[in-house]
């Protein structure tokens, strides 16, 4: 379907669609058995000026907003969710210091993103903090002229390959909601250090690891914004970035839907293609549905919030959920109508399944995002 | 430039349809032509009305046209060796000259010549030009440039052929541009029109998804290269005589800006086996390593590359380069001949593009004779002996 | 470095087919796109200026439709653009195209270096970049695989043969044709994209390059084309049956187009 891009919406995706054939589509398979951060590919979309996408033009980016990211997105996850987590992990923990940080702190840092010659990550989650944010226990105390980090962040995407970190600490439990504070920890800093990288279901190439904080110092100038800001500052991050998940889910979902329909056509049983079989043919259709819908979805919310309304996160947990949700009905389809073969590491559908799954979960789990639309309605219907 | 006389035109529609590029078409009742158009003149055949002409299509001829007569082949000579392609030359070079009753002629250059020259008149030449000198030890298109030129110029062949290799399609495109003379690039047919005695080149172009003949009307000489193991050899005589010039170039002809420092030789192991025209390819029927060995005499028979199944891979019969497959590369090269394949899906899926497959195996009910254009049901290891036997016999 | 890319727009070759019934071409579905070989000439020729400074101008003969081409070259790095269009230039053979291209590169002054790719993929004959050399008097090497040096005004590379490589030298100014090999070309970046949007092509025409009327298209061609038709069309399917010699003998006649 025609979404009336504009040129140089057009231009994004034929770059990141050539990218993602020339580049990521060839190597998917082997980043995924060797569990290989793709540092060369994330070069690549670099020289092709695409980490700044979403990066003001003062700091060297092309200005573009939420949607711009989405496009790019749906391309590279068409081709391997794992690379294209990487790439929007880095987005993620460049997204607080644009939104609250001062001046000189977007000066020091958004350059360096936006030309990929430093990667960014965004170190919420603890062990005892997933969907539960507030019970985070990582800790900042103010000595004298640095900041003092004690804890521990878990399941860290990029950690460990990304040089900028933005990790949120409690600062005054005391003060419940504003009692957290975002800051900017670089991978040389003392006292900073990170576990082995995870063995996961799926996104095998994106590097998960542990972040450790041991009376990690860092300058006072690394606070993002204000003292007592991280929550609120948290929240607004993950408002922007899950149209970006979301548009993941949708590129996941075609190549699920391309490699089910191609199979159907060539493999003959009972004498012809199965995809003469009505039970194929509305399973196929099923998932072609789905994947339209939740793309325009997916790009309504997009624009919406570039449109910078005072009521995003609706719009941005609908679309969360309803391309996530549905990549995973899709790539589980696909390997459904593959049969046998959709389930040999030789083909690519299982891994696409695999992958899907971490959709549903990471950037708020679609229980949370489900409660957040419900609570969005209620405030509606006064 | 494609002239439509629109007072004559009809608008019926024939030069439409007969179009290959599609450059023409009728709007409002009138044939218009757009810039497809290649001047092919096909149109202007078909056209009944008269209404389509090409202009200036009546050039200038070359002035000493008639004076040009003789068939001459350019032999390659590198690392102490006579080319295979330049018999192939001598070959069709010998048909040509017999049609027009011409001499053949044969052009050598390089260092250390030996006895090849003898060599190339056993091979049916007529005449060898040579010209042996150390400064043609390694190959500078301007030297074997000149010096070609030079005798071209002297002895003024009708026709010069030359080998579509490195070296041939490096120079040869020089000393045509030098002699203001048409040059037709891998040609696998070269057939001359008894009309006019015009070579008629044929070769393939858009990947070989076309073949086009082309013709040189009016300059002299027309020139070609010819892909090697396209032509037949010529038969060996060692009885027949010929005559051996020895060529002496001047002096300043035997300059070349580009310098040659040295040559190094590579190993040819084809293992890109996604370049190339001919795949012989080996599977579990091969029942053994050793079967490859077959597989390699018959790549080599035939001027393929080996290409093998998962289950050859995976049993280590043959390295994973070499793999075709879903997991393996996707490969159509104008002939894949499959020994001891079942055919399984992951297999068929890199190789149904090909323009021939053709299946050797035991079972007459494996899936890859449905892929197949020719199938032989039969042990391999009588088959493909046999087989390679009676092709190196066809290519003498 | 003043560095000249010579690239050509051509048909997708793979998806050109000829229907043998009709003896059309069928165009529906073939994309335009630049001529693979030249895209690892325009790389190189941006990769000589990363290296050594100066400015990478692509050049192409052709219809107006080509400015795409050119514009994806800028995309990719280089610096102008420069289209020879003339419907007087249709039907031009090599040598036609080799007096047409000469003409223009002299009209854009004085260069160091010109890159071409091998061959096109729709004629495939490789003539252009020899040719065009000799038309400039300029020397050449063909089958660069690798540039491994450049100083004093030489080139030094490597040329692959048919059985292996020789390590050459040449002089500048001269004219280089490349292998896919020698690099792996980039994929065009927003910046460039952008620029490439914005930038304007100079377009010549024949009038523009002095050309003489005789010399261009299919006047100034001394090859043309006599017919054009489908290789010959497998549709047949056959088993071979009969004892091993009978299948063999069966099977190398089935093969003889291709021995």
């Amino acid at each position: 379907m025609d979404y009336f891009l504009t040129e140089e919406q057009q231009m994004i995706v034929d770059i990141a669609r050539q990218i993602t054939d020339e580049k990521i589509i060839p190597q998917r398979a082997e980043l995924d058995e060797k569990e290989e951060f793709p540092n060369a590919i994330l070069d690549d979309i670099a020289k092709a000026d695409l980490f700044g996408l979403f990066i003001p033009e003062t700091y060297g980016g092309f200005g573009g907003g939420c949607f711009e990211v989405v496009l790019a997105l749906e391309q590279f996850g068409r081709g391997c969710v794992g690379v294209a987590t990487s790439y929007a992990a880095s987005a993620l923990g460049a997204y607080p210091i644009l939104l609250a940080g001062s001046q000189d702190m977007k000066q020091k840092y958004m350059p360096d993103i936006a030309t990929g010659k430093k990667k960014a990550a965004f170190a919420l989650t603890e062990a005892n903090a997933g969907s539960d944010a507030s019970g985070i226990q990582t800790t900042a105390e103010l000595d004298g002229d640095e900041w003092v980090l004690n804890g521990t962040k878990q399941w860290i995407t990029n950690g460990g390959d990304a040089q900028v970190y933005t990790v949120i600490a409690i600062t005054d439990r005391s003060k419940g909601p504003r009692g957290a504070s975002l800051f900017v920890v670089e991978d040389k800093d003392e006292g900073f250090s990170y576990g082995a990288k995870e063995k996961k279901l799926g996104i095998r190439a994106s590097s998960t690891r542990e972040l450790i904080f041991k009376n990690c110092r860092i300058p006072k100038d690394r606070l993002v914004g204000k003292v007592g800001l991280g929550f609120i500052v948290v929240m607004k991050t993950l408002d922007l970035s899950r149209p970006g998940i979301a548009s993941l889910g949708v590129g996941l979902g075609q190549a699920a839907l391309d490699e089910a329909v191609v199979y159907a056509k060539q493999r003959v049983q009972f004498s012809k293609p199965i995809i003469a079989f009505q039970a194929v043919q509305h399973m196929l259709a099923d998932m072609a549905i789905g994947l339209e819908a939740s793309r325009a979805l997916v790009y309504a919310a997009a624009k919406h919030i570039d449109a910078h309304p005072k009521d995003m996160s609706k719009a941005s947990s609908m679309c969360k959920v309803c391309a996530t949700d549905m990549a995973m009905k899709v790539t589980t389809d696909a390997v459904q109508v593959l049969g046998g073969y959709g389930y040999m590491r030789e083909y690519p559908v299982e891994k696409m399944m695999r992958d899907a799954k971490i959709l549903q979960i990471y950037e708020g789990t679609n229980q949370i995002q489900r409660n957040v639309i419900g609570q969005e309605l209620n405030k509606e219907y006064t | 430039m494609l002239r439509i006389d629109i007072e004559t035109c009809i608008g019926c529609g024939v030069c439409e349809e007969v179009c290959t590029f599609g450059a023409i078409e009728v709007v409002d009742g009138v044939a218009v032509v757009n810039e497809k158009c290649t001047l092919c003149g096909s149109c202007v055949d078909s056209c009944e009305a008269g209404a389509l002409s090409i202009e200036g299509k009546d050039k200038a001829v070359q002035a000493d046209l008639a004076e040009w007569s003789g068939i001459m082949i350019y032999a390659e000579y590198r690392h102490g060796k006579v080319a295979p392609v330049s018999f192939e030359l001598l070959g069709i070079g010998r048909e040509l000259a017999d049609q027009q009753k011409v001499p053949l002629s044969a052009v050598l250059l390089g260092a250390g010549l030996g006895d090849a020259a003898k060599d190339l008149i056993f091979y049916g030449a007529d005449i060898v030009y040579q010209v042996d000198d150390p400064v043609l030890e390694y190959f500078t298109d301007e030297i074997y440039g000149n010096i070609l030129e030079d005798i071209i110029r002297e002895q003024k062949p009708e026709v010069v052929l030359a080998g579509a290799t490195a070296i041939g399609r490096s120079f040869i495109p020089l000393v045509a541009t030098s002699l203001a003379t048409g040059l037709t690039a891998d040609c696998t047919q070269l057939v001359i029109r008894p009309e006019d005695g015009v070579l008629l080149q044929t070769r393939p172009a858009f990947g070989g998804n076309i073949m086009a003949t082309i013709e040189c009307p009016h300059t002299r000489p027309q020139m070609a290269t010819v892909r090697p193991r396209v032509m037949k050899p010529a038969p060996h005589d060692p009885g027949r005589k010929g005559e051996l010039i020895d060529y002496r170039p001047k002096a300043e002809r035997m300059q070349s800006r580009v310098k040659v420092l040295r040559n190094v030789l590579e190993e040819q192991d084809q293992v890109n086996i996604t370049e190339g025209d001919i795949i012989v390819a080996g599977g579990r029927g091969l029942d053994d390593k050793k079967g490859f060995e077959l597989m390699r005499q018959l790549a080599e028979a035939v001027g393929g590359a080996v290409g093998a199944s998962r289950a050859a891979v995976d049993a280590e019969w043959i390295p994973y380069p070499h793999q075709v497959g879903q997991t393996g590369k996707t490969v159509n090269p104008k002939l894949y001949i499959a020994c001891g394949i079942s055919g399984a899906i992951q297999h068929v899926v890199g190789m149904q593009s090909s323009e021939t497959i053709v299946a050797i195996n035991k079972d007459p009910h494996a899936p890859i004779f449905d892929v197949a254009t020719y199938g032989v049901v039969g042990d391999l290891y009588e088959i493909v002996p046999k087989l390679i036997e009676k092709i190196k016999e066809k290519r003498g | 470095m003043k560095i000249i890319v010579c690239v050509k727009q051509v048909p997708d070759a793979k998806d050109v087919r000829l229907d043998p019934k009709t003896n059309t071409m069928a165009r529906e579905g073939v994309q335009s796109i630049m001529n693979p070989f030249d895209r690892h000439a325009v790389e190189e020729g941006v990769r000589l200026k990363e290296q050594h400074g100066g400015t990478v101008t692509v050049i192409s003969m052709g219809p107006p439709q080509a400015e795409a081409v050119l514009r994806e070259a800028v995309a990719c790095g280089a610096d102008e653009a420069v289209l020879v269009s003339d419907r007087a230039f249709a039907g031009a053979d090599t040598w036609a195209t080799t007096y047409t291209l000469g003409k223009a590169i002299e009209n854009t002054g004085v260069f160091d270096l010109i890159l071409c790719g091998k061959q096109a993929i729709d004629g495939d004959t490789a003539q252009v970049g020899p040719g065009l050399a000799r038309r400039l008097n300029i020397p050449y090497v063909s089958y660069v695989r690798k540039i491994t040096g450049y100083a004093n005004g030489v080139i030094r590379l490597h040329r692959l043969m048919d059985d292996g490589y020789d390590e050459v030298e040449i002089p500048l100014p001269g004219l280089l044709t490349v292998v896919k090999e020698i690099n792996e070309p980039r994929i065009p970046s927003l910046k460039g994209k952008m620029k490439a949007k914005g930038l304007s092509i100079r377009t010549l025409n024949a009038a523009d390059i002095e050309a003489d009327v005789d010399s261009i298209g299919l006047p100034g061609s001394t090859t043309q084309v006599v017919k054009v038709f489908a290789p010959e069309f497998k549709g047949e399917r056959a088993m071979l049956e009969g004892t091993v010699d009978e299948q063999v003998a069966q099977l190398v006649k089935k093969l003889e187009p291709y021995l």
